[in-house]
């Protein structure tokens, strides 16, 4: 039997928490307050994602905006952090755009979309 | 001219504390924005994490504020831009100032403060050593990289390990600076633990508790810092200074709320909290005047700032709908110990709590295992068990009516953390 301690992410509580694992395989989580925290546990020991935030360049605003905001619409493995990043350094796009709008399908090949997180007119 | 209330800021704290007044049936109400949009400071915090309390899914600083912007805009409720409040008199007129306007007096039935906060500055932390280019607070690099499209540089030391400089830490080192440590002068984080853990640990970041920036080298810029750890009256211990090269230097050492309007206008001010003494109804010491936010006391959740604001908003809302009077309240002291640094409200007059009323604070050092209780004249009303307790995590009891009225006679309110 192998214990994991681990701080959750989920929300700004960080509940201390504590995974044991058999084999590999997730046996109990404790120390989470909500179901959040089960998720988090259980995916952090076995394959750890995040959300990435980022902005992109913007062209083209009428308020003068030069960057636009943006996050993947859902968390990414973390080991595909970094591609994800260098998919998005060379990107521009162009005013107005809506608050989640798909700036970039299928980001770095995860099934993932980053979308804008502000409005950009 | 005259508004029924004037809210100075357009940042989370002020953009609710408009929709609660709105929604309490209020309709003359200015918000006052120095910046060319709404939403504050939310607009450069990019990353996620926002929103939970309040609409149960996780958002993005902008997401966060458009909800809020979208509520202002739905109601109709006037704001402008790009305007300074410049004063603010002890009889609720405030002096603004724009382009257009020029500067302007306009009286106000109601104030409420919903100015924010600002980070400690290098000429406040009395670093050694040169003034060159390549210095910045945390929240300065953030809005460079995230608004504005610049990096701030390359290679980068963090002093102070508040939530901003351990955000920036990931957003510069995913931008591809490289972020060779965190030094944090006091032996425990100033921010919470979910960001050492995403933001740091992460991505191999190291964390130096106890340490602080002793010299600072370069002339034109920033060719390198030296840190060295302090013992615990936080002086530097010779024999242990490390030199990082770098050509960047985040300074993240505490925020403070920015009471320079508050002060002029006579409200008292908090030395703990640097922000105005309040009582339940989150009103100043001058009557009609209201505060929330981090002008208030720096919140570490905009989820609190937001809950907090629209209480003062509705408070606000009903010292105009009474007809702007000053009536005769009791001001019954709430009382603290156990490590507890301050609370807000620092007094309560029960007469004037609604259903519920929340008091948040925070405490002093790192606790394990304690019982935060609340007192009603020595009688137990509120008890609940933490686990940890921490500087960088504000606490909240919440109080009910119902405690109060089996209370009528009410003398004294105390917050007690004790060992479990």
């Amino acid at each position: 039997m192998e214990t994991v301690n681990l701080i959750c992410i989920g929300c700004p509580m960080g509940c201390p928490m504590t995974v044991t694992l058999e084999n590999g395989v997730v046996q109990s989580v404790s120390g989470n307050t909500c179901r959040r925290g089960d998720i988090y546990a259980r995916k952090e020991v076995t394959a750890p994602t995040r959300i990435v935030t980022s902005t992109v360049r913007v062209t083209g605003s009428t308020t003068g905006a030069v960057t636009v905001p943006c996050k993947t619409a859902s968390d990414i493995p973390k080991k595909d952090i970094f591609r994800c990043m260098e998919a998005l350094a060379g990107v521009t796009v162009s005013a107005p755009i809506r608050l989640g709008q798909a700036l970039v399908k299928n980001v770095a090949s995860t099934g993932v979309d980053v979308v804008a997180t502000k409005e950009i007119l | 001219m005259k508004h029924d209330l004037i809210i100075l800021g357009g940042g989370p704290a002020g953009l609710a504390a408009a929709i609660a007044a709105y929604d309490a049936g209020l309709r003359d109400i200015l918000i006052v924005e120095r910046d060319k949009e709404l939403g504050g400071i939310l607009n450069q915090c990019i990353h996620n994490g926002f929103g939970l309390h309040t609409f149960k899914e996780e958002l993005t600083g902008p997401e966060y504020a458009a909800r809020f912007i979208d509520g202002v805009k739905a109601r109709n409720i006037p704001y402008v831009l790009n305007t300074m409040a410049l004063h603010v008199s002890s009889d609720k007129r405030v002096t603004l100032m724009n382009r257009t306007d020029g500067v302007q007096t306009v009286a106000a039935g109601a104030i409420v403060l919903a100015m924010g906060c600002r980070e400690r500055s290098r000429g406040a932390l009395n670093i050694p050593g040169y003034r060159p280019a390549g210095i910045y607070s945390a929240g300065t690099a953030q809005r460079l990289v995230n608004i504005e499209g610049y990096m701030p540089g390359r290679e980068v030391v963090i002093l102070g390990s508040g939530d901003i400089g351990l955000i920036m830490a990931r957003r510069l080192t995913l931008e591809g600076a490289k972020v060779k440590v965190v030094a944090e002068l006091m032996p425990y984080s100033g921010g919470l633990k979910r960001n050492i853990v995403q933001c740091l640990d992460d991505y191999g970041i190291p964390l130096k508790l106890s340490h602080t920036v002793v010299d600072i080298r370069g002339r034109k810029r920033v060719e390198g810092v030296t840190i060295a750890a302090v013992d615990e009256r936080n002086r530097p211990i010779p024999g242990t200074e490390e030199d990082y090269d770098c050509d960047t230097l985040l300074l993240s050492c505490g925020l403070i709320p920015e009471n320079e309007l508050s002060r002029e206008m006579g409200v008292s001010i908090n030395p703990i909290t640097n922000g105005p003494v309040v009582n339940e109804s989150l009103e100043t010491s001058i009557p009609g005047v209201f505060a929330a936010g981090n002008v208030l006391h720096v919140h570490d959740l905009v989820d609190f700032v937001s809950e907090e604001a629209a209480a003062a908003g509705a408070a606000a809302a009903a010292y105009v709908q009474a007809g702007c009077a000053d009536v005769a309240r009791r001001e019954i002291p709430v009382s603290f110990e156990g490590g507890v640094r301050y609370t807000v409200p620092c007094s309560i007059d029960p007469a004037f709590v609604k259903d519920a009323l929340t008091v948040r604070f925070r405490v002093g050092g790192v606790m394990k295992n304690r019982i935060v209780s609340v007192l009603l004249d020595g009688e137990q009303a509120v008890k609940k068990r933490r686990q940890i307790m921490a500087p960088g995590e504000m606490e909240e009891v919440r109080l009910t009516r119902e405690m109060f009225d089996r209370h009528p006679d009410l003398r004294e309110i105390r917050i007690k953390v004790e060992e479990a």
